[in-house]
């Protein structure tokens, strides 16, 4: 099996912006940032990855994995400290993905950083795969956290910072929830603990695209006033377009200068964004694509 | 009868010294750190003691992150609510990407007494055995916790370590050596074994002592680590012995009788009894009435083996 991410890898460090906010000694094979333009087509890239991953297997959740690409391709190809050759790097920064069915967008975004070959991701959800249907820390280079059952990442990733600051570790913890997910009340319990603790290096980002399994999130389970309630916990708030790679950039940034507690960005998306008639259609939270709509899908990602 | 000594004690003062061995053992507590006794670890270590506050699934999720960061996590609360209300934390968190989290519960069993059936985890057991790759073990007295909490910190996987509220006579010398997976006969005979864990290995002593003076000699197993099971030692006592009583204060589904009759079922089938409790809650009142009217007696386990006894002819 060849190993096609060795080339972006290359293409990215030659690439690569260097970022002055960051003057530890550069690993080698750590990734270094993506020029806009690049990041434009590598979240095209990863749509078709997802939309084709899932189609093949017919089954998964495309909604919820369309909705999140910018969010975390800007945090693998722009924000995060990471060594594909290195998983395992004490230092690194971490990325835990709450929402653990939105798991053939990482593998993807994993794929595409070099963690394994691309081509391992057509054996999502078949027997004998490293690439579960929800995320397994056991199984998947670059997988920090076993998931699939909402509610928990939060908690795990205020451990992991804790574990950060005993150790004067410099890295900084991020995790994803889903809107729905907020529904979990263990989330609040994380909430409350992460702010206790006033976890600076901890920054959770709701993937907000308003929609869960039974439909729109104010019908199944009214989340507003969403802001105030993360920021009534003792949480600093930032709201962004969760798609604008811009506005998503400049919330990371400011969450570093934020001391003394931790950061929310509640990512306003679209859930199924780049699929026409995925694009806040709840019934593409957890049904993969016929093969004549991968075909359709697949043209409007060209 | 020997004096009656802390588990729990033995417990908050050995986290007091492996968290000076240690830098990288830390402790959570759910509000309940006087009683879980994790306080003397607060006093000493400050900063590696986090107190979740009644958020017993929060605190769970808190350690599996701690431990995939390298730290060595002891994670406390009453019975009840580990595995019990943190039953998919500890499944999907702890035990599935076996992570090295030590789940240290106690107020286990009925001998919590009057604070009632809400209180009382007798199915504790049942739950963590349950799940794939989770070590489950329940110390006999306060020198074999001190030797099960020390081994627990040296060996990497997450633990399951069951402890009890009330003081318990030791049942074991200061040389006892605890080895994960081996039970220990804590007394020789060929009639029949009992098998006890916890609570209930002082009251198989008496009963063997008891049935003894009636002629009838009985081993005792200590069957300290629950999972894995000692299947050896179960295989060997049944054709030594021929007979099996098991004692555990917990229901009869899923706990050591469960496993016993499980071993003896597919390798060595003889008659078996369980001391436990039956399909049931119980309620509140003093330890000692409770225990009495559930069924948990030294004369309990003595009728169950003059009963096994007498099946096997």
């Amino acid at each position: 099996m060849t190993c096609f991410t060795g080339e972006l890898l290359s293409s990215a460090v030659m690439g690569g912006i260097i970022d002055e906010q960051k003057p530890m000694m550069q690993q080698p094979g750590e990734i270094k940032a993506l020029s806009l333009a690049e990041m434009q087509a590598i979240a095209r890239k990863l749509r078709r990855h997802i939309v084709t991953m899932i189609g093949s297997v017919g089954s998964g959740h495309p909604g919820g994995s369309l909705s999140a690409v910018e969010i975390v391709s800007t945090l693998y190809f722009r924000v995060l400290r990471h060594n594909p050759r290195d998983p395992q790097w004490p230092d690194r920064d971490r990325f835990i993905l709450s929402k653990g069915h939105a798991a053939p967008m990482l593998y993807a975004t994993l794929a595409e950083c070099g963690y394994f070959p691309v081509e391992e991701l057509s054996t999502l959800r078949k027997l004998n795969s490293r690439l579960q249907g929800h995320t397994d820390h056991m199984l998947t280079p670059g997988i920090e956290m076993t998931a699939g059952s909402l509610g928990q990442g939060l908690s795990f990733s205020t451990g992991v910072a804790l574990a950060g600051r005993l150790d004067s570790k410099p890295y900084q913890v991020y995790v994803l929830l889903g809107d729905g997910e907020c529904d979990e009340g263990q989330v609040w319990e994380a909430a409350m603990a992460a702010a206790h603790f006033k976890l600076d290096n901890l920054v959770a980002i709701v993937d907000r695209n308003g929609l869960q399994i039974d439909g729109w999130t104010c019908d199944v389970m009214g989340l507003e006033p969403f802001n105030s309630k993360w920021s009534s916990f003792g949480w600093h708030v930032i709201e962004a377009d969760g798609h604008d790679f811009t506005r998503l950039e400049e919330a990371f940034s400011q969450a570093k200068t934020i001391k003394g507690q931790p950061t929310v960005i509640i990512a306003r998306t679209t859930k199924g964004k780049g699929v026409s008639f995925m694009e806040n259609n709840a019934d593409f939270h957890g049904k993969a694509p016929t093969p004549e709509q991968v075909e359709i899908a697949l043209k409007e990602l060209e | 009868m020997a004096p009656s000594v802390s588990v729990r004690e033995a417990y908050g003062k050995t986290l007091v010294e492996l968290g000076r061995q240690n830098p990288d053992v830390v402790v959570l507590d759910a509000d309940l750190s006087r009683s879980t006794m994790t306080h003397f670890f607060a006093s000493e270590f400050p900063k590696r003691i986090f107190d979740c506050g009644i958020a017993e699934q929060n605190m769970v999720g808190i350690a599996a992150g701690l431990a995939a960061s390298g730290k060595i996590p002891f994670a406390s609360t009453f019975s009840v609510f580990i595995p019990g209300r943190c039953f998919d934390q500890v499944r999907m968190s702890v035990a599935q990407p076996q992570l090295n989290v030590k789940l240290v519960t106690t107020h286990s069993g009925i001998t919590v007494g009057e604070d009632g059936t809400s209180h009382q985890a007798i199915e504790d057991l049942a739950l963590a055995c349950a799940l794939p790759g989770l070590t489950v073990v329940v110390p006999a007295d306060a020198i074999e916790t001190v030797r099960v909490i020390r081994m627990a910190a040296a060996t990497e996987g997450p633990f399951y370590i069951r402890l009890c509220r009330p003081g318990l006579p030791l049942v074991h010398n200061e040389d006892y050596r605890f080895e994960l997976g081996k039970a220990t006969v804590m007394r020789e005979g060929n009639r029949a074994t009992i098998i006890a864990i916890g609570t209930m290995v002082a009251t198989a002593l008496e009963a063997a002592g008891n049935l003894q003076q009636a002629g009838i000699d009985c081993r005792v197993l200590n069957m300290s680590t629950l999972k894995p099971v000692d299947e050896a030692a179960i295989v060997r006592a049944a054709r030594d012995t021929g007979a099996i009583v098991t004692a555990e204060e917990h229901l009869e589904h899923g706990g050591l009788g469960s496993a016993v009759a499980r071993v003896l079922a597919r390798q060595h089938p003889v008659p078996v009894e369980f001391v436990a409790i039956k399909d049931t809650y119980a309620e509140s009142g003093p330890p000692a009435e409770l225990l009495r009217k559930y069924g948990l007696t030294a004369a309990d386990i003595e009728r169950a083996v003059r009963t096994v006894v007498e099946r096997k002819g």
